[in-house]
Order: C-alpha cells, then structure tokens, then sequence
C-alpha cells in the first residue's frame, strides 16, 4: 500500500567514497561512463568491473542496493541481448524457431549486457554515495562557467534542488493520505481501470492542494529572507578538494585508459 | 468478554533488511477495555503513531499478535471490517479534506461502507450536532472554512462511521485553545455519554489528564508507565527528564514539595491545586502565616 522511493536512494553511510567532493564524484562517473562506451572488448570491461567492485566494497554499500538499481531494467537488457544476438550477421551456431543465433551475435550481445550493467551500477553508486543536494551543488558548480552565455545555472539547481528536497516529503504525505483514506474504508487496491483512477481522487485533490499551499509558504519564506537569486551568494558548505579527491579521479581515468588499451 | 484491543509482545520493524532499518516498537503488552478514555502520551519518535497504526491494521507487527475484537489482525481478510470498528483520525486531518461539498466529506466513509443514502443523511446529521458544526451549511465548500472548522469536519467524517474505538493522532495540535477545550469537551461526552472506547494520541500530558482515566507513557518503543493520572503524575521528575510536558499546576505543586512543603502534588486541576496549597498554609500555623503573608 505504501509508496517506497527508488529515486534518488541515497545511503548516509560514511566511507571513504562518501566523503570524496561531489564534483569529483560526477565528473569521474561521467568520465567512466564515456570509457565504458569507448571499450571493444572483455578484458576492458573485466577491469571496468573489478574497479566498480572495489568502489563499492570501498563505499561499504551492501551490492545488493546495486542489484536493486539493474532490477527495473532487466527486461530492457534481456531484449537489447536477443536483439544483437538474432540480428547480427555471422557464423550461425544455433537455430530458435525462424531465428538465427550467430556468433558474433553472441559476442555482441555479451558486450551489449556488460555495457549496460556497468553504466548502470556506476550511475547507481553515484547516487547512493552521493546525496541529491549534493549532486545539484556540484552540478550547479560545474555549469556556473556557462553562465557567462546566459545560462541560468543558479537558478536550475535551485529548481532541481527544491524538487529533490520536496520528493520524500511528498512521499510522506501521499502515504499518509492513502493510509486517512484507507481509515475511511477507501479502497484503493482493487477494481477495474475506471474505479481505480475515481478512487484516486480522494487521494490527489489532497495532495494537490497540500502542495500548492506549500509552493506557496515556500515561496513567501523565500521572499522574507531577500531570496533574489544567486547573484553574490555565498554558502555555508564551501567544497575543497582533497587529495584523495585527485587520487580518485586519477585512478578513474587510468583504469578506463587502460581498459580501453587492452 | 475478551478485550476490545490486545497486543501481545508486538515489535515493529521500520525498513527492514537496510542498514536505515530500526525497531520503532520493542515489546508491547497491552489491552484496552471497552468503554476507557485512554491517553497514549511519548516524546516525539517514541513510537505512538506507529502503535495506533496496528489498531487498525495499517500496520502489521513484525512480530508479536494484534487481537481487536477477538480477531488477529494479521490473519484476517476482512481489514475494511475491522477499519469501520476503529475509526482513526491523524495528525492534521483537514489535510485529507477532498470533497466538493462538507456533506460529501461527510458521507466518504459512509458511502465506501455501501450505507443507503437515507442512512446517510441521518448519520451526517447526527454526526454534525454531536460535533457542535450544524451551524454550517452543508453544500458549502469545506475548503472555505477556518482551520479549526476543517479539523471538525474531517473528525466528524471519521466519527460519522460509528466506530467502537475512536483513535485520534494529535488531535489538539494547532487549535487554539478555546477550540481545544470545546473538542475535548464533545470526545468526553462521547465517551460518557455512548461508551465510546477513545484513545488520544498527545506529547503534552497537561492536554488530555483531565478527561482520560488511563495514561500510557510511551518512550523508546516501550510502555514505561501505564496506569490512571494520578499514578503517573507520582513520576513527575521521570516524565520531565524524558521531556513530557506536564500540567504546570503538578509541577508547581512538584517544586513546592522539593523545597520541604508536606503535599501531594499528582492532583488534576486547578481547585484540587487551591484545597492542597490552602490547606499547606494552614497547618504551618500562625508563626509561619505572620512571616510569609504581607498585611495589607
């Protein structure tokens, strides 16, 4: 009955992973992420891997949180596998129904798998070590060059960021909500389409009002404290790099040099 | 007659299986009586919210048993059943007000229970004077009333339901306190007046002492006092140590007590307060009287 988030799962521990500047984190995924479609073959994605492995033991991150992240694309991946393996021209080595499975298909189709599973797990690391606020302030940090062309950098992490801060209070209401409702003898489990979406209303107008009158107090308290944007703003959490932050990125980049090379 | 609510050794475990995981209920025993105006009294995340949700099984213990009404919880099908016998209000209810109308707010929970639209109008106009509300309208927008009406109406939507327990999260929260004395005034008399079973959640013990006859301090997930106010106004330094408010005239009485003054201070209000104090006076005798009390 009750929502549970999967957006944005951040796990408060603290590790050596956790600890590393945002920026450095995002840019080092990021820059991982370009090896992983840049490498052609196993070996590559082996060491990929192992060093995916060794961030998450370092980051003290159960894999399974890892697993959770792959679990919604499964489907995706599985398809993407067949396509590459029925599609691809080559030498045939089996025969399914009028599909002909080659090879190279295969090889293909492994590569395919890998590429995925890697691009996902190292996204998913990010946002487990990383919590959101985190992730605008960097993103914010690193696009205020642009700003010098017009681009509201500022303003759309501020955006992001308050969108972000809303979801699991958002989450919380609309749980409470359902469970008023619920107590009310509401049902909101079972039915056709067309009962199922009337029985959302008394859960959406609630929710939708909740909200607007929040934007609203938000809005005013902002206004209170001479909120004008991020001209001349300064903040309380100033980020410095670190040498583990450098070392971090270093090793990012050597791996998927290296990953590519072999 | 078994009780109206049992709970046997019931835990309950917030995310499982995650290192956010923690047990918000540790052990509770209890039962609740027909007929009793229960305050469930615990500092903020001591897991009084989370005990109330078994009552009426949105929540399910991660172990232990919930029997309401002769009925386990966990096992039974018929959840929609038992929520009709254990109306339940939460904290800000005029937050789940959805309707066009104060009349279809009213009639939600009667019209999920497939009453008759005759039966309806009966119970929503029951329900209205015994909230003290009729003098609204009610094709008016809900959304249109002050705060202190919007809080009557959603708990006059749960009690429209006729529920043999009427559990309430926070009721007085945010009311002013005229609103505060008349709501707790009418729950009274529901209970007085239809024996009906009523348990009020609060982190103030000042609010409710006067109406209920049984407390239950809750703290850490525990029960670590259960028993009639006056008992547990015995504890007054416990329950400021866990940071409980209590009624300002106990702890007056309380400081009184510490500085040497021979009186019982787990009195309930105020003209108890006045006879303890005036009789303290008296038996300190002229000596006293002449050196304390100015002349005017």
């Amino acid at each position: 009955m009750a929502i549970e988030i999967s957006f944005g799962q951040y796990l408060p521990l603290n590790s050596s992973i956790h600890r590393l500047d945002p920026r450095i984190k995002l840019i080092a995924t990021f820059i991982s992420i370009i090896f992983i479609f840049i490498v052609k073959n196993f070996y590559g994605y082996a060491l990929l891997a192992s060093f995916l492995l060794g961030l998450i033991i370092l980051s003290k991150v159960p894999p399974l949180y890892i697993f959770r992240g792959l679990k919604p694309l499964i489907f995706f991946i599985l398809l993407t596998f067949a396509l590459h393996l029925f599609t691809t021209q080559g030498t045939v080595i089996f025969h399914f129904w009028f599909l002909k499975g080659t090879m190279e298909g295969l090889r293909n189709g492994l590569l395919m798998v890998a590429r995925f599973m890697l691009l996902i797990s190292f996204s998913t690391l990010l946002t487990l070590t990383c919590s959101p606020l985190e992730l605008t302030d960097a993103l914010e940090s690193l696009l205020s060059p642009l700003k010098r062309i017009g681009f509201p950098s500022h303003e759309i992490a501020m955006m992001m960021s308050i969108a972000l801060r809303f979801i699991p209070v958002l989450v919380e209401e609309t749980n409470r909500i359902i469970k008023a409702q619920v107590a009310r003898g509401a049902d909101i489990e079972s039915g056709g389409i067309l009962s199922r979406a009337k029985n959302l209303i008394p859960i959406l107008v609630p929710l939708f009002i909740n909200t607007f009158k929040r934007a609203d107090d938000l809005a005013l308290a902002m206004e209170v404290r001479c909120y004008r944007g991020g001209e001349g703003r300064t903040r309380m959490k100033e980020y410095v790099l670190s040498q583990s932050d450098f070392l971090f990125l270093f090793a990012s980049i050597i791996v998927g040099i290296v990953s590519v090379l072999i | 007659m078994p009780s109206l609510i049992e709970l046997r050794d019931v835990w309950y475990q917030y995310n499982p299986n995650s290192p956010l995981s923690y047990w918000a209920l540790k052990g509770i025993d209890l039962k609740i009586e027909r007929g009793e105006f229960i305050s469930i009294i615990g500092p903020t995340g001591s897991g009084k919210s989370t005990l109330i949700q078994h009552f009426n099984g949105l929540l399910k213990p991660t172990k232990g048993e919930v029997i309401v009404d002769g009925i386990e919880i966990s096992k039974t099908k018929d959840l929609k059943a038992l929520r009709k016998k254990v109306g339940m209000v939460f904290q800000y209810p005029e937050t789940q007000i959805f309707s066009e109308t104060i009349y279809d707010e009213l009639a939600f929970g009667l019209r999920n229970y497939g009453y008759s639209e005759d039966e309806i109008k009966e119970r929503v106009e029951d329900v209205v004077k015994k909230l003290g509300i009729e003098y609204i309208p009610l094709d008016k927008s809900p959304f249109l009333l002050s705060g202190g009406e919007m809080r009557r109406v959603a708990i006059a939507s749960v009690l429209a339901m006729e529920p043999e327990v009427f559990v309430l999260d926070e009721p007085l929260a945010n009311l002013d306190p005229q609103g505060r004395r008349e709501l707790l005034k009418e729950i009274d008399y529901l209970n007085r007046k239809e024996s009906l079973t009523v348990i009020i959640v609060s982190h103030d013990l000042s609010e409710v002492s006067k109406y209920a006859d049984r407390i239950i301090v809750l703290f850490d997930g525990t029960i670590l006092m259960d028993g009639p106010p006056r008992e547990i106004f015995k504890n007054v330094e416990k329950l400021l140590e866990i940071s409980l408010g209590v009624p300002q005239i106990v702890e007056l009485l309380y400081t009184l007590y510490k500085k040497g003054a021979d009186i019982p201070y787990n009195i309930l209000d105020l003209d108890e307060a006045v006879r303890v104090i005036v009789k303290w006076r008296r038996s300190l005798g002229n000596r006293d009287k002449l050196r304390t009390i100015p002349t005017t």
